[in-house]
């Protein structure tokens, strides 16, 4: 599904991502741990196209497409989804008119008919009850006043309305108590496929109690220096990540 | 020859039949204007009310345009709120509150030759609202001079909507003079909204004198046009009263939008609000100058004003000038003013999603000036402005000299 090849990127001139390969198959997950400045976010916002973030070599393929030559939103009709670290505030937008506007640019870039008024409203509706997420929140504006755990919640219902292949969910567990760490899992885990692709991106172990991985990876200094099973997550949190530089 | 010479030679010319066909109080103060307007002269960016705007250079060559002396299809029957040219209350409220001493009035006072009059009597309520709509139709290029004067008697209310619209392509140039007079325990809202062309030039000049325990909201929309300046001038004469001055601006290509306000707090214990929310795009020029002046004496004055505004490209220009003037030593007052690109973050936030950037950004700036219009109490006309700023951003209300939709 995705096949990332030798990626060096920088932010603010600077030199972040010196040489990463990964490669994530259909229904895969993927946990990618490492200290902080280690370059979990850059990774993710590359894959994503964030204008911020510069490639300076290498090469991202996403079902045998080149990712890094289409934009944000192109990323994004291919399947491409990510749970913001921090998702983002937009007062004056609200929900229903800022989903309406995804789900029907997908729709368009698909070649499928964009949806009725009527028929939008009610998979808004039906994917508010699946993904357990207060109707309140989805009638207001854009994040605007959401709790940590809400915007949280909040993006699970966005990839529930946008059904993605390929899910990454940047440090969704940050700023998280166990109990609404566990409801976003969880429903994380209700919207997966057997085809459905995530990189998950963590620090701690906690997250990966809900979301089992199949393969872990550690990025260390811009570079994946180990790659295991899940057991290694269990032993990072034990020892740390010093032993690994080593 | 000076450019006010030929404005000075055109009065000349027009004088006799200006006097011919308005009524005895315009005529009487038509040679003095014509005076102030040679004594003053166009202001020049020197000017600190006008150095947003190059005023000499819009009444450029435009001394030759036709000035029709149309006379509206108005009775003036004392039934009706509206009227034309209300000889009793043209004679208690012309010129009263307008100000010679500013050129472009006083070369109104000087050219206009009818006067619109809104008249809402004593404890009389307007269940409707009243829209005047001015659609700007010539098949020549054309210079126009308007008046209206709106009196609400004491704990009258009434709300009012001009509306300013062109469906040709011809150039007109307009000065308008608004007279307001709000009685004790009166209610107006009142509502200007321009979505002219690319060639219309107007000057519009908003005087407003606000009485006792009485509340004015102003509500100034400029969706669409070519250069305007909008001077709104609010003079709070009895205590207790309130006003608010509201407005957004949408502009791109070449378009100028220039909005310049007063509130003066002659009296204590009033209140005055202002927001005004500007996205330029383009190659577009905003200006916001809005100075609340607090006069001697005039304590527990309460005042807060916002300006914020959006250059959505880097060749756009927005000018900001909030200012206070404080003579009072016990009031609360507040201005701020901000202007920013769109938010690069919620942008790619919306691009994540799939949103195209060209929708994420309509989508922002939306939101971004939809503010002004939420305050709005008369929910039809909300919806209604919501959904023409969403035809406007995306296009489809351009106007354009020579697109197929204006000809």
């Amino acid at each position: 599904m995705l096949e990332i090849k030798n990626l060096h990127a920088k932010v603010d001139g600077k030199e972040i991502l010196k040489g990463v390969d990964l490669t994530i198959h259909d229904g895969e997950i993927h946990a990618l741990m490492g200290t902080n400045g280690a370059g979990k976010s850059t990774l993710s916002n590359v894959i994503v196209g964030n204008p911020k973030y510069e490639v300076t070599q290498g090469t991202i393929t996403f079902n045998g497409k080149d990712l890094l030559a289409m934009s944000p939103e192109e990323r994004s009709h291919e399947g491409v989804f990510m749970s913001f670290q921090m998702p983002v505030e937009i007062p004056g937008v609200s929900m229903t008119n800022f989903m309406r506007a995804a789900v029907n640019a997908r729709r368009e870039a698909l070649g499928q008919e964009l949806l009725k008024a009527t028929d939008f409203l009610k998979l808004m509706h039906d994917t508010q009850k699946l993904v357990d997420i207060d109707k309140k929140l989805v009638s207001r504006s854009v994040n605007e006043g959401f709790s940590g755990g809400e915007k949280k919640r909040n993006e699970i219902f966005q990839m529930a309305m946008l059904q993605p292949t390929f899910c990454i969910l940047d440090e969704t567990d940050s700023g998280l108590d166990v109990d609404a760490l566990r409801v976003v899992a969880e429903g994380f885990n209700r919207l997966r496929t057997e085809q459905t692709s995530a990189l998950v991106i963590t620090h701690y172990q906690r997250l990966l109690d809900y979301i089992r991985p199949d393969i872990i990876h550690v990025l260390l200094d811009g570079k994946i220096v180990k790659t295991a099973g899940a057991e290694l997550a269990k032993e990072i949190e034990e020892r740390g990540f010093d032993w690994i530089k080593e | 020859m000076s450019l006010e010479q030929s404005y000075i030679n055109l009065y000349q010319a027009k004088r006799e039949s200006l006097r011919a066909s308005s009524p005895e109080v315009m005529n009487t103060l038509r040679d003095e204007a014509i005076r102030m307007f040679a004594n003053k002269g166009f202001p020049t960016r020197k000017v600190e009310d006008y150095r947003y705007i190059d005023v000499p250079q819009a009444f450029e060559g435009k001394d030759g345009y036709t000035m029709p002396l149309p006379t509206l299809p108005l009775n003036a029957s004392k039934q009706g709120v509206i009227s034309l040219n209300d000889e009793a209350l043209l004679n208690r409220y012309y010129a009263k509150v307008a100000d010679n001493e500013d050129a472009i009035t006083a070369l109104n006072t000087a050219f206009s030759h009818e006067c619109i009059c809104i008249h809402v009597g004593k404890h009389q309520q307007l269940d409707r609202p009243i829209e005047l709509t001015d659609t700007f139709t010539s098949d020549e290029d054309q210079m126009e001079h308007k008046r209206i004067l709106i009196v609400l008697e004491e704990g009258a209310s009434a709300r009012i909507m001009l509306r300013y619209a062109a469906n040709n392509k011809m150039h007109i140039i307009t000065t308008q003079v608004v007279e307001v007079f709000v009685g004790d325990n009166a209610y107006l809202e009142m509502y200007e909204l321009e979505e002219t062309h690319t060639s219309c030039t107007r000057f519009n000049q908003v005087y407003m004198q606000v009485g006792r325990y009485a509340n004015v909201k102003h509500n100034n929309i400029t969706l669409f046009n070519g250069l305007t300046r909008n001077t709104i001038k609010a003079f709070l004469k009895g205590e207790y009263s309130e006003v608010s001055l509201n407005g957004c601006v949408m502009a791109n290509k070449s378009q100028v939008v220039d909005n310049n306000t007063l509130i003066r707090h002659e009296v204590p214990n009033c209140t005055s609000h202002e927001l005004y929310k500007y996205v330029v795009d383009e190659q577009a020029v905003g200006a916001f100058a809005g100075k609340v002046y607090v006069a001697e004496g005039a304590q527990n004055t309460v005042s807060d004003e916002v300006n914020q505004n959006i250059c959505a490209s880097n060749d756009a220009r927005m000018y900001t000038q909030p200012m206070l003037e404080i003579y009072a030593d016990d009031v609360k007052c507040s201005h701020g003013s901000t202007v920013g690109k769109l938010d690069e973050i919620a942008l790619f936030y919306m691009r994540q999603r799939g949103i195209p950037l060209a929708e994420a950004r309509m989508l922002l700036m939306q939101a971004f000036v939809g503010q002004v219009v939420d305050e709005i109490p008369i929910a039809p006309l909300r919806d209604r402005l919501h959904i023409m700023i969403e035809q406007r951003l995306k296009g489809e209300l351009d106007k354009c000299v020579g697109c197929a939709r204006c000809k």
